[in-house]
């Protein structure tokens, strides 16, 4: 999370009250974005739990975002993308070809079901 | 826009890849062809399993023509012109390149297919840097593959 907010900086409108995103120092060291990151994650643990279902699983969260944090879905994407360089930087050369291919899948069928109840 | 900081994180990013350009090149297109089936279709001519020579041959000159690029960060535009210019009229590499989904509706976005190359690239570099591919590079080196890509855009129409 705190990459999504450095890379793509626009993305910090949403967390206008998540206190101080001055500088990549400081939204690294933020605690409630690291919190908030967390939280994605998890869900994300969720989803690989439920990969059969992904969409029952994100009905709920598509809901909110749209609703109520108004998210464009095109920010999913990027999150994913760059969920993805993480767990390249995290496992190394363990992240091969193939394993880069299913997770590109996973991030986008999983932002897929976030957009889904977009109206 | 490339600020003085990010300029000098990707030429310090480049340094450390020490000699394996030409590995990081050949991997950024493998991993591309596996993610994003799509790629391949300009490729038909090329033998696309790992470790081919074409595969290699042709991430070499991706590469070289990255670094000359961060060579000439101050003037991408010429440094790139001919390359925009071959992608442009000759391989005519789709810039729209619409998210092959499973019926996304409203949510289709247009990619361009650069960004694929760029996300590939981005993998390999994190692979091999790890906990050095930190979220300032990382900001820095996707800026620049986004100036890479407009470039190479500008003469499609």
């Amino acid at each position: 999370l705190p990459r999504l907010l450095i890379v793509y900086p626009w993305t910090q409108r949403f967390f206008d009250n998540f206190g101080n995103l001055s500088s990549p120092t400081a939204i690294i060291g933020n605690p409630k974005v690291r919190a908030h990151g967390k939280k994605v994650l998890t869900s994300f643990g969720e989803a690989i739990k439920n990969l059969d279902n992904l969409k029952g699983t994100y009905s709920k969260l598509s809901e909110l975002h749209c609703e109520r944090l108004h998210v464009d879905p095109e920010n999913f994407r990027l999150l994913g993308d760059i969920l993805v360089i993480v767990l390249a930087a995290h496992f190394g050369k363990d992240f091969t070809p193939a394993c880069q291919a299913t997770w590109q899948k996973l991030v986008g069928l999983v932002a897929h079901a976030l957009a889904h109840k977009y109206h | 826009v490339l600020t003085a900081e990010d300029k000098k994180l990707i030429q310090q990013t480049w340094g450390k890849l020490g000699g394996a350009e030409e590995e990081i090149g050949a991997e950024a297109l493998l991993r591309m062809f596996h993610s994003y089936l799509p790629t391949k279709t300009y490729f038909p001519h090329f033998d696309l399993s790992p470790g081919s020579d074409q595969i290699r041959g042709h991430g070499k000159k991706v590469v070289a023509a990255l670094g000359n690029a961060i060579k000439n960060l101050d003037n991408l535009s010429q440094a790139l012109s001919e390359l925009s210019n071959l992608h442009a009229y000759n391989l005519r590499v789709d810039p729209v390149n619409f998210k092959a989904g499973r019926g996304m509706g409203t949510d289709a976005k247009p990619r361009f297919s650069l960004q694929f190359l760029s996300q590939c690239l981005q993998v390999t570099l994190a692979t091999r840097l790890g906990k050095e591919y930190s979220p300032e590079v990382h900001s820095a080196v996707d800026k620049f593959m986004s100036a890479v890509a407009a470039v190479l855009a500008e003469k499609y129409r």
